[in-house]
């Protein structure tokens, strides 16, 4: 049905184009072409823009909204006494078994109150599809039928079809926002459940995160501890890792390609560099697990200590890797737009190319490696895959990068995990380990851009 | 003039042969400079003597070869990777190429100002005071200060920036910018200034400013000035070089260049005819 009518609008937007091109055709013949405002294109593109779009608007609302009315409609329908003693819980599972006899799935065996309700269902839903096709073609006719009327030599459609171009892109460009709105609304919501059962102290101050709890009534366990401290550590322990790794080793490459590589040196590394921010997550993960881990493990004995498994070392070293193409980018791009004219300044007064790097360059780019930095703590910290698949899932409280610790987002994986439902402080821990996670990376990319921006308009 | 090598030797005596008008030693000698960019060849066995405590100004239509020719000078064609520079350069009587010279110490002595005002993105102290902290010219703070003082001073900008010192050098307006790139190549105390169009990017004002500061270098420094305007040619310079297609078409007092000019290449340049 859906498809039929996006076809039928599909048309008649081709057709309103033409009408609009035809009558403005005909005035642009009649009156030479210097007495028209605007080209005839634009006169058809104004036609079909109104034909087409205020229909596309309703059809979209139309379906947002059918849904929930029909299902008022259907339990207003119910009789009185067959529903005043439910629940909504219980009322709930009776709709849904409605609409499942509607679509023809029967269990057992229904009773004939359900039986006509599944039926008046079905033919109110007929009828809405109906409606809404008769309404939206309608709704198109009429506004090709007014739009057209409007085509006149001294109508302004260059204007107006401008116009409705730019109310499309700040309906595009509302979508994002709107929908970044949606996810912190919903984080904000579960995360206020979470506190009204969970003291904010304990989550942000307590030094113990044992978040298990008993899911039936008659199970022994403890109440569960929220305390989210030793999660924040394992967190920034390896984030601190994976930045002492990726920053020397980024910033020293990006160095060499931009100062020191020839040609076709810089043509075969910077594509290398490059591969590497294209790997999966995933697959850094168990080179991480399978490489690496066994490897300092192997070590860690050699030399006498013993290094866990899973340690922060070998997440944060791996993660680190990762990190390399961002930073290195970010400091090439920083370097590369340092003009050259400061280059020869500097070696034109007899300084050598490492001191021109040291005291001109590097200053000078500064601002932009802070932001390549910057850009690349956020993503550590934000990072799950290397770190669900490497670290551990205990919450120790340690800064020994030997011992396993665990992050943000490997604990909000794990909370999740398995069926839970989301109204006990187990699961709704994980909205609020991801409210601060999220706002912890929105602070660092706004400043990171901030200062990358900045650091832009110097020099443009 | 200690360190002879035989090169230097032979340009020296060619030189006494060819310039015996000249009065005293020549600063610069430059005998069959070549240069080419890749297999592109942009200048063509360029000899010219220039002559201590005064100011040549290198003239020419765009791409002729007068900032090549200037950037062989202090060797800053070596950080173009496809540059090649054959022939000799010998600055008060010592090839620039001699080994025992190290390119850094010939950019020491060798100053260069450039045709867009670059000063670091630091304070107007630290850009003045780059070139003697690279090169340890200061034995102390106070030495530093003193250095940067006179350079500030030579290069007439200390009245205006006085009281500002630890304000970026960025902020200045750009006649300002360019005397503090003087200052700074001051600064090493070199004996000759290389200024590559160094006030095509100022106003009139500004130009003058700079025109009289180079009128006043002259007593101590060897200034080379590539300028793209006759006028600022015939004011601030002594002798006046022509260059053509990579060629040194005509080199003389900048009197007979602008008045009586023997080649017609000359001629056409300077009456306006091509360029
Ligand atoms: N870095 C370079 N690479 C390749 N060719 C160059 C380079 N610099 C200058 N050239 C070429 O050398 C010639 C002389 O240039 P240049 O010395 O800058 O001329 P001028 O300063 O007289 O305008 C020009 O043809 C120019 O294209
Ligand atoms: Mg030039």
């Amino acid at each position: 049905m859906l498809s039929y009518l996006l076809l039928a609008l599909l048309v008649l937007t081709t057709v309103a184009y033409y009408a609009g091109l035809s009558r403005a055709r005909a005035f642009a013949t009649a009156s030479g072409h210097a007495a028209q405002h605007s080209l005839s294109g634009y006169h058809g593109a104004f036609v079909a823009a109104w034909a087409s779009l205020p229909s596309f608007l309703l059809v979209i609302l139309w379906l947002l909204f059918q849904g929930s009315v029909v299902d008022q409609l259907l339990i207003s329908s119910l009789p009185v006494e067959r529903i005043k003693d439910l629940d909504s819980g219980q009322l709930n599972l009776l709709v849904s078994e409605i609409k499942s006899i509607a679509k023809g799935n029967v269990f057992g065996e229904p009773d004939a109150v359900v039986l006509a309700a599944a039926e008046r269902y079905n033919s109110w839903n007929a009828i809405a599809s109906w409606a809404m096709l008769a309404s939206a073609l309608g709704l198109a006719v009429v506004a090709l039928v007014v739009a057209r009327s409007y085509v006149a030599p001294r109508f302004r459609a260059r204007n107006e079809v401008e116009r409705i171009a730019s109310v499309l892109m700040i309906l595009c460009s509302l979508i994002a926002i709107l929908t970044t709105v949606g996810i912190v609304g919903s984080l904000l919501y579960e995360t206020l459940r979470f506190f009204s059962m969970v003291s904010p102290l304990e989550f942000f101050f307590g030094l113990n995160w044992e978040p298990q709890i008993a899911m039936r009534a008659d199970q022994v366990t403890a109440g569960g501890a929220f305390g989210a401290i030793p999660v924040y550590v394992g967190t920034l322990l390896i984030a601190l890792i994976a930045m002492l790794v990726a920053t020397p080793i980024g910033l020293y490459s990006a160095i060499y390609l931009t100062e020191y590589a020839s040609e076709g040196m810089r043509a075969v590394v910077k594509p290398l560099l490059e591969i590497l921010a294209g790997i999966p997550t995933v697959v850094y993960g168990f080179f991480a697990v399978l490489t690496v881990a066994p490897a300092m493990r192997d070590l860690g004995a050699a030399l006498g200590f013993s290094i866990a498994p899973n340690s922060a070392l070998a997440a944060g070293g791996v993660m680190g890797i990762m990190l390399i193409p961002f930073i290195s980018s970010l400091s090439d791009d920083a370097l590369n737009a340092v003009p050259q004219s400061l280059r020869d300044g500097s070696l034109g007064l007899g300084a050598t190319k490492g001191e021109t790097i040291r005291n001109v360059l590097l200053p000078a780019a500064l601002p932009g490696i802070m932001g390549g930095i910057l850009l690349a703590v956020s993503r550590a910290i934000g990072e799950t895959m290397i770190v669900v698949m490497a670290a551990g899932i205990i919450a120790a409280l340690t800064l020994n990068p030997f011992e396993p610790v665990t992050t943000v987002t490997v604990q909000i994986v794990t909370l999740l995990i398995g069926d839970s439902e989301f109204d006990n402080p187990k699961t709704l821990a994980a909205f609020a380990l991801g409210l601060v996670l999220f706002l912890a990376t929105l602070a660092l990319n706004v400043l990171a851009l901030s200062i990358v921006r900045r650091y832009r308009e110097q020099y443009d | 003039m200690q360190q002879l090598d035989a090169g230097s030797v032979q340009v020296l005596t060619s030189l006494k042969s060819s310039t015996a008008q000249t009065i005293g030693e020549p600063k610069i000698v430059a005998r069959d400079v070549s240069v080419y960019y890749g297999e592109k060849q942009a200048l063509f066995d360029v000899d010219v003597n220039v002559p201590r405590n005064s100011v040549m100004a290198f003239i020419g239509p765009s791409g002729c070869g007068k900032s090549t020719f200037l950037r062989c000078i202090n060797r800053m064609n070596d950080t173009i990777p496809i540059a090649r520079v054959e022939g000799k350069i010998a600055i008060d009587g010592q090839d620039i190429d001699d080994p025992e010279l190290d390119v850094v110490e010939l950019r020491a002595r060798v100053g260069m100002v450039f045709q867009k005002p670059n000063p670091f993105p630091k304070s107007i102290y630290e850009n003045v005071a780059y070139g003697p902290r690279i090169h340890g010219l200061a034995r102390n703070k106070a030495d530093l200060d003193r250095i940067v003082e006179t350079s500030l001073q030579r290069a007439g900008l200390l009245k205006e920036v006085k009281d500002r010192l630890q304000e970026p050098g960025t902020g200045l307006s750009g006649g300002q910018q360019q005397r503090l790139c003087i200052a700074r190549a001051i600064a090493t105390s070199p004996d000759i200034i290389l200024m590559d169009e160094p006030c095509s990017a100022l106003d009139p004002i500004a130009t003058a400013r700079v025109e009289e500061l180079i009128d006043e270098l002259r007593q101590t420094l060897t200034i080379i000035i590539v300028t793209h305007s006759m006028q600022q040619a015939a004011r601030v310079s002594q002798r006046t070089a022509f260059f053509h297609l990579g060629v040194l078409v005509e080199e003389d007092e900048t009197s007979t260049i602008f008045t009586n000019p023997s080649d017609q290449r000359t001629q056409d340049y300077i009456t306006g005819r091509f360029g």
